[in-house]
């Protein structure tokens, strides 16, 4: 699935990362603790996530991470944007909450890659 | 590359949004040296968990990067409270971090597991009330 078909499903809105819209993702995860995707995130390239602060940048950024989405409308600040810009991960923020955004990508045939 | 590189990184224990500084400038430059990128994401990970502790629980301290043709190496000393039970420390899910800490998103407590997971060689040298020094190798 790509960024751009993950935006329409989710209702999300592009934050930052227009131009990545065609890149393709098969595995995702989702946390709020970074450790836990640091540790478990494994070939996951789209991090869904709660926590919005640089850190969750920091942490994307460290595992090759393409996409972020943000979920229960929490918006990054321009701090954290422009880290996301610096490392081409692309940003997505979308009302739902996490686990309407986890079931929504997964019916859609995205799947966890742990 | 036959001559060994070494990278130092001064980490400022007050400012927990640029934590992950130096480990962002590690990951680019060994990128640009040919490392592969599997031994990169191990250094990546195992560096910015330390740099992370460094600054919630040692108010800062410097890192050291070097890299050989056999692998790569990482220092990091501060000299922060010490760990006074480096057993327990080594547990997944101990930790003493602050409520404040964990609402960042870290103190899970999974840190140092991690650091030794995505690492070949791990050693910590700690002394109450001086500080730690965590090795970390990474063979390439
Ligand atoms: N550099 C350090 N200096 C002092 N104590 C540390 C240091 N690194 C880790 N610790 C101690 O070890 C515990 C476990 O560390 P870690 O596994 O990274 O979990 P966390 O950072 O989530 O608490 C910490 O809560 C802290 O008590
Ligand atoms: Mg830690």
């Amino acid at each position: 699935m790509t960024i751009r078909e993950m935006q329409q499903v989710l209702d999300a809105r592009f934050l930052y990362g227009e131009e990545l819209a065609d890149l393709d993702a098969q595995f995702v995860f989702s946390a709020d603790m970074m450790s836990d995707v640091l540790a478990y995130c494994g070939k996951c390239s789209v991090l869904i996530t709660g926590l919005c602060n640089p850190q969750v940048v920091r942490t994307a950024e460290m595992l090759d991470i393409v996409c972020i989405i943000f979920v229960r409308g929490k918006l990054p600040d321009e701090n954290m944007l422009a880290l996301a810009r610096g490392k081409s991960i692309a940003v997505l923020a979308t009302e739902h909450y996490m686990f309407t955004a986890c079931g929504i990508l997964y019916e859609n045939g995205l799947r966890g890659g742990a | 590359m036959s001559e060994q590189l070494t990278f130092t990184y001064s980490i400022d224990g007050d400012d927990f949004t640029r934590a992950g500084e130096a480990s962002s400038s590690v990951k680019n430059k060994l990128k640009m040296l040919g490392v592969s990128s599997e031994a990169i994401r191990k250094v990546a990970i195992a560096m910015y968990e330390g740099e992370i502790n460094m600054v919630i629980h040692a108010d800062g301290g410097t890192i050291d990067v070097s890299v050989s043709d056999d692998d790569i190496t990482m220092v990091l000393a501060d000299k922060g409270p010490g760990i006074p039970d480096i057993d327990k420390a080594m547990q997944e899910g101990y930790s003493t971090a602050r409520e404040e800490v964990r609402s960042l998103g870290f103190g899970a407590g999974m840190g140092l597991p991690n650091m030794k997971r995505f690492t070949d060689e791990m050693q910590i040298d700690t002394v109450l009330g001086e500080g730690t020094t965590i090795t970390m190798k990474v063979h390439l």
